[in-house]
């Protein structure tokens, strides 16, 4: 009996708070927009018994889902989520792997101290790091002040409200995911594996390659997931960063909802987000699944 | 260890007009204040199998390391067929090294490991894939070929690493305590396969341990190192039958050492020493091609199976000494006896247990000898 | 042999100038005495002084505590309960839809989760307020509790359950009396982690607040949309001052912790048997 309220209380408050609202997100997205209170039709009406539920689910339609497919604007916002995650997460590995790799090499005696200083922006408010940005890119902004008074450029650059603030943004708050699992493969790997290749003849650039690389495998795949796919469904760093050139689609969504009440079309930008979204969660619980095999 | 005739012995150290393979010349290796090899010289030949043995921390991996590239003398040259290469970096050296951990790259197959070395000296597929092949039958190894490291026992990932290691033919394979992760069992099967390919390839082997039997069965000449030394380099015979020191003797298999004073017999061409070691007992008649002056502190070292034990004095022994057993090992081919003489030293006798069912001789508490020959120990000064 | 060359110095000292400069721009300018937040006109502590005297920020900030202290504590609760189904209530009905929904909210854009979190709240008729916030961000802090916890609760060793429960312990006491004060350390830092994702939302409480309820990140959010603001570089810098002391407190803690315990197994094998 015990046993059982132990796991009913976080099951049925999942199943309450979790699982029947995105449902409910499922059904809207499958009514059509109406102006009235709320904003969509059909609407559940159990006092016509079971006639009502047959009405109901008659009412459901794909319609939004075509929608989605003919207003231009939907399928350009997805395919630029894509790309802007895509490119925010090479960028992050570029800028995150150096760090890894010499968080890896530094003295035994300094790498928990590291390994803080990477995690603590973690803590530090996501809204506050993405703000700090944008005293430093606009165009009265620090580096346009740092870069004029070395005399590098005439004229600001405009980088704030533009896609390249967008890349920058992201890359600034994801950095500790990337830096994480690529750190604790490469902590874990055996110094002789690069001793063992000089050996056979490898110099030392060839070394990283043919074997650290490879062995952080599966480091790098996490880290690249866990940037890209947060990335992807990502909010406020579009709308504070981007400029309107900027298409993201928890931007659309937002405004979908908000300035356009259309909730049926939201809910249905919602659900095609989450089913872009299957592919990478599946391929990220593969690697990890794999990586845990051969861990033993 | 049986030995071969004369005229087929290996001992090109013997030769003076044999040039040596590596030479050390007053190498020094220094780690901060740490000295880790103090002013070694050494030669080791083409065709040997050498062994560096001493105890953790003695600075032999140091010097095999250094062989390998990955340590610089601090002071001193290490000449590889008469070429100093302390300007060739590890990959450009035709040396090669197995790794204690044997360093297998976990995600590359047991043929891709093999392969490595030969892929970075840019060979073509087909040689490649030929002399992996040859490694692979050398090894024992061709049914794994496909197989990951994680996915072969223990012993299959040893002969791996000694296969990618000899897959360039190096002139010279260095192996860090290459059976230290087998168990005693496979270790000694191990030792003998190593022996064997060795001869079969006829490569130079320098093999790193702190086994001392590994270090007798397998190599034809052994350093015995300490603190950054080299105490005494030597075939395996003449290290356990003539230790040059005290060190030596202790390190290598087991040894009674009793330390008196030395009293030279004059003028008898034999080397014959008396040693008094204790008050009423008479010297210990031994034999030297030392000098000792009379009156210098010696310490005579005798192995336990060169002492024999007997019931009443043997008429014709030139030490004999009596005791009372302490305790007794039996370890099946042999009984080792524990002897405490009236001076209070613990003497140690072994006896081969020839015969399957034999009534023990000797048990606790009984009076015996102790007798050996005028041959039988070593004398030595500290 | 050490590979740390100045290749590595090199990119970690550019590695985290990237990481703090900008924080580190935005607390010296905070005591900017300028409105114009780019241009430096001396030392002043002028914008705290402002930020406290500004009613609006001082109901939300309160709103915020509210919510974080509300809904960590019983995200612990329940994710702690999670925690221990996951691991050790074994297999039961619907186990796989369980982890499903144990994991689904970690990797759930916000943006959905606070739009279907809204719509229940509209189709049940519930009031937006103080109360939907803790509704929601409970839900979604319970999760990463659970997977704190739980990653505690895998390497437990069980027998000293298991010695409880021979000692006469009803299941319930051997987990008061052993299992939690072993994974209470793991139980601290899900509640700690939950504090911070609450006062951190800025999505989810978009969705779920009514007019009622206006909590911190919403209103720093409305004002930064219109740019940069001395007295958000002050806010910033004061809940910046209070995540930094928190860990560095956390980690001086548990490091002294780890110390005095090697010290005193180091103690305890000295001393004779």
């Amino acid at each position: 009996m015990r046993r059982f309220a132990l796991i009913a209380m976080p099951y049925a408050w999942l199943l309450a708070l979790f699982l029947i609202p995105f449902l409910i997100v499922l059904k809207i997205a499958l009514s059509d927009y109406a102006l009235s209170i709320p904003p969509y039709t059909p609407t559940f009406d159990l006092s016509q018994g079971w006639q009502g539920v047959r009405d109901f689910f008659a009412a459901l339609d794909f319609e939004n889902f075509v929608f989605l497919t003919t207003d231009d604007l939907y399928w350009k916002a997805y395919l630029s989520s894509v790309w802007i995650a895509a490119v925010s997460t090479f960028l992050a590995l570029l800028v995150g792997y150096p760090i890894a790799y010499g968080m890896a090499r530094a003295a035994p005696e300094w790498r928990p101290t590291l390994l803080m200083l990477v995690i603590l922006p973690f803590w530090t408010s996501f809204l506050i790091r993405v703000y700090s940005w944008i005293g430093i890119l606009s165009g009265e902004g620090y580096l346009n002040q740092f870069l004029m008074g070395l005399g590098l450029i005439d004229a600001p650059l405009t980088i704030l409200n533009t896609n390249i603030a967008v890349y920058i943004g992201i890359v600034y708050t994801y950095l500790p995911f990337m830096i994480l699992p690529i750190y604790a493969t490469l902590e874990k790997m055996d110094d002789s594996l690069l001793e063992a290749a000089e050996d056979l003849g490898c110099s030392r650039i060839s070394a990283f390659w043919l074997v650290t690389v490879p062995l952080s495998k599966t480091g790098i795949i996490a880290g690249c997931f866990l940037v890209f796919i947060p990335a992807i469904g990502e909010f406020v760093i579009p709308s504070l960063l981007g400029g309107s050139e900027t298409l993201m689609i928890g931007k659309v969504l937002w405004e979908e909802f908000f300035n356009n009440r259309d909730w049926p079309v939201a809910s249905a930008v919602a659900t095609v987000l989450l089913l872009i979204l299957v592919i990478p969660i599946v391929l990220f619980q593969r690697n990890e699944q794999k990586q845990r095999e051969a861990e033993g | 260890m049986a030995q071969p005739s004369p005229q087929q012995v290996f001992a090109p150290w013997e030769d003076p007009n044999e040039k040596p393979l590596i030479e050390f010349r007053g190498v020094t290796k220094r780690f901060g204040d740490f000295t880790a090899i103090d002013d070694v010289s050494l030669s080791i030949f083409r065709r040997e199998f050498f062994a560096l043995l001493g105890p953790s921390g003695c600075g032999k991996t140091t010097l095999m390391r250094m062989l390998a590239g990955f340590e610089a003398p601090t002071e001193g040259t290490i000449l590889l067929d008469g070429q100093d290469i302390a300007p060739v970096p590890p990959n450009k050296r035709a040396v090669n090294m197995m790794f204690q951990s044997y360093a297998l790259f976990p995600h590359l197959s047991v043929w891709e490991n093999i392969a490595f070395g030969l892929k970075r000296d840019r060979m073509e597929k087909d040689r490649i894939a030929q002399r992996v092949d040859e490694m692979l039958r050398l090894t024992r190894l061709e049914k794994f070929a496909r197989r990951k490291p994680h996915q072969i026992s223990g012993g299959q990932r040893q002969r791996v690493a000694l296969a990618r290691s000899l897959a360039k033919a190096p002139k010279l394979l260095l192996l860090d305590e290459p059976l230290g992760a087998l168990d005693k069992k496979l270790r000694q099967d191990t030792q003998f396969e190593l022996m064997d390919i060795q001869e079969k390839t006829g490569t130079t082997f320098v093999i790193v341990t702190h086994d001392q039997e590994e270090a007798m069965t397998v190599a034809s000449r052994v350093a015995v190192m300490d603190e950054g030394r080299i105490i005494q380099v030597a075939t395996p015979d003449v290290i356990y039958e003539s230790p040059a020191s005290v060190y030596v003797a202790d390190f290598i298999g087991d040894v009674n050492i009793i330390e008196g004073r030395a009293t030279p017999v004059p003028d008898d061409g034999e080397g014959r020493v008396n040693v008094a070691w204790a008050e009423g007992q008479p010297p210990i008649r031994g034999t030297t091609r030392r000098r000792f002056e009379t009156g210098q502190k010696a310490w005579f070292a005798i192995r336990p199976e060169k002492i024999a034990i007997t019931q009443d004095r043997p008429e014709d022994a030139a030490n004999a000494v009596r005791g009372k057993v302490l305790d007794i090992a039996y370890l099946g081919n042999i009984s080792t006896y524990h002897v405490e003489l009236p001076t209070g030293h613990v003497v140690k006798a072994q006896t081969a247990n020839t015969r399957r069912i034999a009534r023990r001789a000797f048990t606790w508490e009984d009076e015996v000898w102790l007798s050996w020959t005028a041959t039988a120990g070593v004398l030595l000064e500290d | 042999m050490k590979r740390f060359s100045w290749f590595n110095a090199t990119s970690l000292t550019l590695g985290f100038a990237f990481l703090y400069l900008p924080m580190i721009i935005l607390i010296v300018y905070s005591f900017n005495a300028s409105k114009l937040v780019t241009v430096w006109a001396g030392f002043s502590t002028r914008w705290y002084g402002e930020l406290l005297r500004d009613e609006a920020f001082l109901d939300a900030a309160w709103v915020t505590l509210q919510v974080a202290v509300a809904s960590s504590t019983i995200a612990t609760v329940l994710g702690t309960m999670a925690a221990h189904v996951m691991v050790r209530a074994g297999r039961f009905w619907g186990r796989t839809l369980f982890s499903g929904m144990i994991y689904a909210p970690l990797v759930m854009p916000e943006v959905i989760t606070g739009l279907s979190l809204l719509l229940l709240f509209i189709n049940i008729g519930l009031d937006r307020g103080i109360l939907t916030i803790i509704l929601a961000h409970t839900t979604f802090s319970m999760c990463y509790v659970s997977v704190v916890v739980s990653s505690r609760l895998v390497s437990f060793d069980r027998s000293l359950e298991e010695a409880a429960l021979d000692l006469g312990c009803s299941p319930f006491e051997a987990f008061r009396l052993v299992t939690l004060p072993i994974i209470l350390p793991a139980v601290i830092s899900g509640w700690l982690l939950a504090f911070t994702l609450s006062l951190d939302d800025l999505v989810i409480a978009s969705f779920t607040a009514g007019p009622s309820a206006t909590t911190l990140p919403i209103k720093i959010f409305s004002s930064i949309r219109l740019g940069v603001s001395p007295e958000i570089n002050a806010l910033s810098t004061i809940l910046i001052a209070i995540v930094a002391a928190g860990v560095i407190t956390a980690s001086l803690v548990s490091k002294r912790a780890a110390v005095r315990q090697a010290a005193e197994e180091r103690e305890a094998v000295r001393a004779p048997a």
